[in-house]
């Protein structure tokens, strides 16, 4: 199931080893080691960094072969334009972020400790100016005082209307990120679901036990992992597992998790949000590796994982102690030191300082001596030297100070010494170094399991903050649970994996957990060593212990006032080192307890993700899905102009060869149907079949007409109201049979009347016997209006049928016999206002419906038509549609009121008795027309009584929608004026203050053409 | 968010749409039988516009539009998104029921 290997280093011959270890000196990686490491000496990588070429090799990440090379500026600060260097050997780090790639693929922000080295890779610094060494904008930190948090509200109040001119631009010029590409992503992304038993986050010792636990007592289980290889800290800190070393043991550990067929292991995917009933989600890096995708790959896919348990194994942060020069290329977390050793066979330094508040941090120092470079000092405020580590300081002599660093020297390349001020006595020295690895203790990595607005508990035995339980059906284990040790996270994770199993039912055996020391872990709590010089909490948005302190003197003591009024932890990276203690310094600034201060709120997504993941495939003219009537494709053959109305792309008109707009074209049409005859899909209304004994009881209580009296073969014009009195909807429905109607619905309203139908009927009235099926996509139907639209019609109808007057009356509804067989349904209704047909088809026929309609119509000229002539004809004839069933009107709004039944109850019906539904003053749909006849109307515009000054008080409503007539030659509209239907003949002010335009127009009755309906009856 | 369909089983919650409060019951009233019309105003003022907002489990409607069409009253605690129960509408899968007795 998964393609998962783990890279083993293959057996090579002495000569190739000598090879390779040439071309690495060659390569100038001034501070490669000559371990393995986990890094392939066989595949040698070229890259370059700010326009320098350099080399790494397949395994590298930038950050690691940035290490290799001896780079250690690599970034300028947010705020202050500090020299800045890699802190962290993974996803939390906040310093070294870089532009990748360039072109229409460069990507700001992007962090140089998870970005895997390939072949070409090109990265540069950002936010700095000309160069990284010499940064013009750096000489903000003179400014620093007035840099403070909070700055940009003190300093850019007034004038007010500076801001948005002067202040912002210029404060978003120096204080800034990198730069995204303004091309369109040429990549793609895509969007995936799997499901699970146990989802497994995490693929370090604890995690690999909990999924091997599972795994084996046979759940379908995945395990996420967001680095490139499983192992977790067992990369950087190696180890004895089982009484093999821990590489060994990853190596036989990952082979069983594969050779086992429910587990799916997922590397390059990082958990990033919980949601509700066990649906998670995830992003899956595919193809950040590479330069590019490979043809047909996707750049990132975005994982929604549903899991029926989750074992949270995502680790701890180590995080940093707060003291002046903190921030200077240089000073490393210790646990980073470790992993670019281990790892990356990387040195940060060859001569390290050690500062650390716990015995974990102490192993980088035995790591650091075993590689062949020189630890320079270990300082601990501690004072003793713990008991696991005392061999270690007798083994090299290590050089221990008791104290701490208070100060760290150096320039852009970084730190050169650092100041050791025993904290009793006061006295300092100073300490040659060129990196200065830093453990302020670990943090439980506790975000994913706070996601529900869970609390984190604080233990004072590690000093750090821990689950305070999960979300329904997640458990934590190993370091993400506070367990520190090795043995510990083995057991811990083995054992949630195990109960996980168990919880969804797999019978299977978990085995035995694996076994390592569990060693202690001492830990006196540091948060800030106060002293003259900037003290950085938070790296990336520049917060600095003071600007904590400030925010306290300022009443800013909450910790979510903290974060909004120095923006701490606000960040690309959200804090992953500096939330604590900044919430640390804050509770020794107002004296209370790290608990009492709390934490802030946890919020998806714990990693950055791209929006492209998120949009994935629905971009462009995917953004939404398309929906095509029977007759598009013939449509677009005959040139049409499409229009999107919801989902439907419609015709919108068919200009023909010469017609100089598409009013011309509009106006050719109208015509054509006015004197001869034309035709035009109009599939997309929705249609629904209704039957059941009580179908036509049914209609009567959704429809405020009556339909049970309506006779078989008969179509009648019905109206929907919602229960609060307003019109919801119209359409034609017509009798097929006694049991059994055929209604339609406005095309917009398709959907949203169905499922008001289907709440009518399986909630509201569940005793009728009736069944609804949507039948939109089942039928291709056309409109065929005109003079002429009878003898087009009789033509493709078998000769038995009778299309007369007689045979086939205004309103008549049935199915008819079409020459070759085909069984149709055909409507004498008419929205034009000419003589016409509606015609439906099984939906696979409507494409050769549009040819043979063209054929049989030849002779009478007939003339396809789009919704915009359909929109002129509506306008003409009065008919309301849209812009008039606006979620405002009644039925008597809409002239419609005589057709409230009042023998029957309706949804609606009560409650379009109120007051002010039946006020007399209401706004109702009449005809507008200027009165200079070459005036365009234009909808929107307002109604205002002639002489009257514009404004809300005098304002009688709206021009709701308007067309150029051409059988009136004239603009006309529709409109909802104050008591129009008295006000008939009169002349009204129509004020446009967006196109600026004021004229007069006559409101007049909403039928414009043909007012006693003689044509349609034909 | 998931939802168990009675019908369809566990589903995404982007195949739903909520309704809402599935305790007001549409009143229930003859045309011209006796009400005075102020009453049936207000017990319909009252089924279209009162909701209850609690804190806690609720009782409500929501359609499996994206699935098999069926009105679903489920029980959701507000506060924590979980379902206690999601059952049929009263006149949900009629069809399928008279189907199955035949």
């Amino acid at each position: 199931m998964s393609g998962y290997s783990q890279s083993e280093p293959l057996a090579r011959t002495a000569r190739e080893e000598a090879n390779i270890r040439t071309a690495v000196t060659s390569a100038s990686q001034s501070h490669r080691l000559p371990g393995d490491g986990m890094i392939d000496r066989r595949s040698p990588l070229r890259f370059s960094f700010d326009g320098k070429a350099m080399t790494g090799f397949a395994g590298d990440t930038l950050a690691s072969a940035l290490v290799a090379n001896g780079v250690k500026l690599v970034a300028r600060s947010f705020k202050y334009h500090r020299p800045r260097g890699i802190v962290t050997a993974g996803s939390e780090e906040p310093s070294a972020l870089v532009e990748m790639r360039t072109g229409a693929r460069r990507e700001p922000n992007t962090r140089a400790t998870t970005q895997e080295l390939y072949d070409g890779l090109i990265a540069n610094s950002q936010n700095r100016w000309p160069s990284l060494r010499h940064d013009l904008m750096s000489i903000n930190q003179l400014f620093a005082p007035i840099f403070v948090a909070g700055f940009y509200y003190k300093t850019f109040m007034w004038p007010a209307k500076f801001w948005e001119s002067i202040y912002e631009p210029m404060i978003r010029r120096a204080a800034g990120l990198g730069k995204s590409a303004e091309l369109p992503d040429p990549d793609h992304y895509d969007k995936a679901w799997a499901h699970c038993d146990v989802l497994v986050v995490g693929g370090g010792p604890a995690g690999l036990s909990a999924a091997l636990a599972a795994g084996r007592a046979g759940s379908r289980v995945i395990l996420v992992e967001e680095d490139t290889l499983l192992g977790g800290r067992l990369l950087g800190d190696g180890g004895e597992i089982d009484g093999m070393d821990a590489r060994e043991w990853l190596r036989s550990t990952t082979r069983e998790l594969v050779s086992l067929p429910n587990v799916r292991i997922m590397t390059r995917t990082a958990l990033f949000g919980v949601y509700d009933g066990g649906t998670y989600a995830a992003l899956e890096r595919v193809s950040d590796n590479v330069a590019m995708p490979d043809r047909h790959q996707v750049r990132q896919r975005l994982w929604r994982i549903v899991a029926r348990r989750s074992v949270v194994t995502a680790g701890a942060i180590e995080r940093p102690i707060v003291f002046p020069g903190n921030d200077r290329p240089g000073v490393m977390m210790a646990s980073a030191v470790r992993t670019y050793v281990n790892r990356f066979a990387a040195l940060p330094g060859k001569r390290v300082a050690l500062f650390t508040n716990n015995d974990d941090g102490w192993r980088t120092a035995e790591i650091i001596q075993r590689a062949g470079a020189h630890i320079v000092a270990v300082i601990d405020p501690r004072r003793e030297v713990p008991a696991q580590h005392r061999r270690l300081v007798d083994t090299y002599d290590l050089r221990v100070l008791a104290g701490v660093v208070s100060d760290v020297k150096g320039g852009v390349d970084g730190v050169r010494s650092i100041v050791v001020t025993n904290d009793r006595n006061g006295q300092t020295q100073r300490v040659e170094t060129d990196c200065l690895a830093v453990s302020g203790g670990w943090n439980p990595n506790v975000g994913l399991s706070c996601f529900h607005r869970g609390k984190p508990i604080w233990r004072e035995d590690i000093a750090a903050f821990v689950p305070g339980g999960a979300p329904k059906g997640m458990a934590t284990a190993g370091a993400a649970n506070g367990e520190l040790s090795l043995g510990a996270c083995l057991r811990d994770g083995h054992s949630a994996g195990a109960k996980a199993a168990a919880e969804c039912g797999a019978a299977g055996k978990p085995g035995e957990a694996s076994k390592a020391d569990e060693e202690g872990y001492g830990i006196a709590p540091l948060w800030h060593v106060k002293g003259k010089g900037k003290a950085f909490v938070d790296f990336q948005h520049d917060v600095t212990a003071s600007d904590v302190t400030l925010a306290q003197r300022e009443g800013f003591e909450s910790v979510e006032h903290l974060k909004r009024y120095t923006t701490l932890g606000m960040a690309t990276d959200q804090g992953k080192t500096s939330n604590i203690n900044g919430l640390a310094i804050m509770a020794e600034a107002t004296g209370r307890t790290i608990p009492e201060t709390g934490t802030t709120i946890y919020r998806p997504p714990y990693a950055p993700v791209a929006i492209g993941a998120i949009a994935g495939h629905h971009r462009d003219e995917n953004f939404h899905a398309w929906r095509l009537t029977p007759s598009h494709h013939w449509a677009a053959k005959q040139g049409a102009v499409f229009v999107d109305t919801g989902l439907w792309k419609r015709a919108q008109w068919y200009p023909l060869a010469g017609e100089k707009d598409w009013l011309e074209s509009v106006s050719r049409e109208v015509l054509a149907v006015r004197n001869g005859v034309g035709f035009c899909d109009v599939s997309t209304l929705g249609k629904v079949d209704v039957r059941g004994a009580d179908a036509g009881v049914f209609l009567d209580r959704v429809y405020i007409n009556a339909f049970s009296s309506l006779a078989v073969g008969k179509a009648r014009y019905g109206l929907m109201l919602r229960e609060d009195g307003i019109v919801y909807d119209d359409g034609t429905t017509s009798r097929l049979a006694e049991d059994h109607y055929f209604l339609t619905t406005t095309t917009a309203k398709a959907g949203l009347v169905m499922q008001h139908l289907e709440f009518c009927r399986q909630v509201l009235f569940p005793d009728l016997d009736v069944q609804l099926t949507s039948a939109t996509d089942q039928w291709a139907q056309f409109s065929i209006a005109g003079p002429n639209a009878r003898k087009l019609l009789q033509d493709l109808v078998d000769p038995s049928e009778d299309l007369t007057n007689e045979g086939f009356p205004f309103m008549g509804a049935r199915e008819v016999k079409l020459r070759g067989g085909v069984i149709a349904r055909l409507f004498r209704i008419s929205f034009s206002g000419e003589m016409a047909f509606e015609i439906s088809v099984p939906a696979r026929y409507g494409a050769a419906m549009a040819e043979n309609l063209m054929i049989a119509g030849k002779p009478y000229g007939v003339t396809p038509y789009g919704t915009e002539a359909l929109g002129v004809m509506r306008i003409e004839k009065g008919h309301v549609a849209g812009p008039e069933l606006n979620g405002t009107t009644t039925a008597d709004d809409l002239g419609l009121g005589k057709m409230m039944s009042k023998k029957k109850d309706f949804i609606g019906r009560v409650m379009a008795g109120r007051e002010a539904l039946i006020a007399p003053n209401r706004q109702v749909v009449v005809g507008v027309k200027p009165t200079d006849k070459a005036r365009r109307l234009r909808s929107g515009a307002h109604v205002v009584p002639k002489g009257e000054t514009p404004g809300p008080k005098t304002d009688q409503g709206y021009v709701t929608s308007v067309c150029f007539s051409p059988v009136l030659d004239q603009w006309i509209g529709l409109g909802l004026v104050e008591r129009g239907r008295e006000r008939i003949g009169e002349i009204v002010r129509i004020h446009d203050p967006l196109r600026s335009e004021d004229y007069e127009a006559e409101i007049c009755s909403p039928v414009f053409y043909d007012p006693e309906g003689v044509r349609q009856r034909g | 968010m998931r939802i168990a369909c009675p019908f369809c089983g566990e589903r995404e919650n982007g195949e739903f749409t909520y309704l809402g409060d599935a305790s007001p019951k549409r009143p229930n009233f003859a045309v011209d039988g006796g009400e005075s019309p102020e009453r049936v105003e207000d017990a319909f003022h009252d089924y279209v516009y009162l909701r209850d907002n609690l804190a806690g489990v609720m009782r409500e409607y929501w359609y499996h539009g994206g699935g098999c069409r069926s009105w679903l009253v489920a029980e959701r605690n507000t506060v924590t998104h979980e379902f206690v129960s999601v059952t049929a509408a009263p006149g949900a899968g009629a069809a399928l029921a008279a189907r199955a007795g035949e």
